[in-house]
C-alpha cells in the first residue's frame, strides 16, 4: 500500500503506518491526520514530537501506559493522563500518534 | 581452503571442530555470532590462540561492531577484515567450507 | 488483576545471530502491560545482549540494544546477569550497558537495574518464580 503527496510516493503497511521511518516529514503527518478527519494543533505536535524523540532514543514505540507516564513527567500532570491524550487522539494515543509520527505500531498495542 | 564459522563457540561445537580439522595454511573467517570466538579472555581463547601459528584467523569487522566488540578486545593475532576482505578470501581460496 | 505472579524471562541467546533475543525483548515489553512482578535473567550467550557499544550501522540490521534502556519505563527493573557466564566469555560488569530505573516511591531516584549474581544465586532465583519463560 502507498499514498502520494506532493509528487512523492510513501509506502505504508496495511494499517497505514509508514514503511520507512526516514521518509517522514511534517506534511506526511498532517496528511495522515487529515485522512482521519483530524486537524493537528500544537498539542498534537507536542505528543508527536515527543514520540519521535522517544523512538530516536530507545528504538521502540512506547506502549500507551509508558507514553502517558512519560508525557506527564515531561509536559506536566495535566497532560500526562489518558483523558487528555484520548481527547487529542481518539483512536488511541499510542496507536494514532505513532502513526502520524512515522513510527511503527507500538509494541504490545492492542 | 577458507573456513567460515558463524556460531558462537559457547553455543556450538563448530569452531572447535573446524580448528581440529583445518590444515596448516588455511584461512578461517569468523562471521555473525562466530565473531564471539575472537574475544580474548574467554574459556575458548587459548584453544583458538594455539592454532594461530598455522591457521590465519580473521573476524568480520561489521559483525564485531554490531555486537559491541572493539578490536582491542580480540585475541592478539586475529585480523579484522570487511566485506571486501571476505570476497578476497573467498576468491583467493580454491574452496570454501561453511561450518553451520 | 487479582493476583500478581513472579515472572522471569530467561535469555540465553546472543543478539543478531538468531531472532531469540529480539523476540524475547518484545514479549517482555508486551507482557509488561499485565503488571506482573517481572524480572529478566541473562545467562550463557544471553549476556552478550547487554554488551555496551553495539553499532549495526555497517551491517544492515536494526540495533535494538537501546530498547533495553526503556525497560525501566515498563517497570522491568531487575535484570540478573550470571557472573560465571560473563567470566567464561572474557567479559565483566563494565562491559554491560549501564541500565537504570527511576523509583517513584523514592523521589524518582535513579537505581541500577543490572544485578550480577552467581550461578548458585540464580538457581535460587529460578526456584522462587511462578512462571519462567525461555528465549
Amino acid at each position: 500500500m502507498a499514498f502520494e503527496l506532493d509528487g512523492r510516493t510513501y509506502e505504508v503497511d496495511e494499517e497505514g503506518y509508514l514503511a520507512d521511518l526516514s521518509e517522514w516529514n511534517a506534511e506526511v503527518a498532517a496528511y495522515m491526520a487529515k485522512e482521519d478527519d483530524c486537524d493537528l494543533d500544537e498539542n498534537h505536535w507536542e505528543v508527536i514530537n515527543f514520540l519521535r524523540e522517544y523512538y530516536d532514543e530507545y528504538q521502540i514505540a512506547p506502549a500507551v501506559r509508558v507514553l502517558t507516564k512519560a508525557i506527564g513527567k515531561k509536559l506536566g500532570k495535566d497532560k500526562g493522563n489518558s483523558k487528555y491524550l484520548y481527547e487529542l487522539f481518539p483512536y488511541g494515543p499510542a496507536k494514532q500518534a505513532c502513526k502520524y509520527a512515522g513510527l511503527p505500531k507500538p509494541t504490545g498495542c492492542v | 581452503m577458507l573456513h567460515t564459522v558463524n556460531k558462537s563457540p559457547h553455543d556450538s561445537s563448530s569452531l572447535r571442530t573446524c580448528l581440529s580439522l583445518a590444515k596448516p595454511g588455511s584461512d578461517l573467517l569468523l562471521i555473525e555470532d562466530g565473531v564471539y570466538g575472537a574475544l580474548s579472555g574467554s574459556i575458548h581463547s587459548d584453544t583458538i590462540a594455539e592454532r594461530l601459528n598455522s591457521v590465519t584467523i580473521y573476524a568480520l569487522g561489521p559483525d564485531l561492531k554490531a555486537r559491541g566488540i572493539s578490536e582491542d578486545r580480540l585475541i592478539s593475532g586475529i585480523k579484522v577484515t570487511g566485506y571486501d576482505g571476505f570476497v578476497e578470501l573467498a576468491s583467493g581460496n580454491d574452496k570454501v567450507q561453511s561450518w553451520l | 488483576m487479582s493476583e500478581t505472579k513472579k515472572f522471569m524471562y530467561v535469555n540465553r541467546h546472543a543478539p543478531y545471530g538468531t531472532v531469540y533475543a529480539l523476540e524475547g525483548l518484545e514479549v517482555v515489553l508486551i507482557g509488561a502491560a499485565f503488571e506482573q512482578d517481572v524480572s529478566m535473567a541473562f545467562i550463557g550467550d544471553g549476556v552478550f545482549q547487554l554488551k555496551q557499544g553495539q553499532d549495526t550501522a555497517d551491517s544492515d540490521m536494526k540495533n535494538f540494544s537501546p530498547a533495553y534502556r526503556a525497560l525501566g519505563d515498563y517497570e522491568v527493573n531487575c535484570l540478573y546477569v550470571e557472573r560465571e557466564s560473563l567470566e567464561e566469555r572474557g567479559l565483566n560488569e563494565d562491559d554491560l550497558m549501564p541500565l537504570t530505573w527511576e523509583d517513584e516511591d523514592d523521589d524518582w531516584a535513579e537505581k541500577k537495574s543490572i544485578h550480577i549474581v552467581s550461578r548458585a544465586q540464580l538457581s535460587d532465583l529460578l526456584e522462587e518464580q511462578d512462571v519462567i519463560l525461555n528465549f
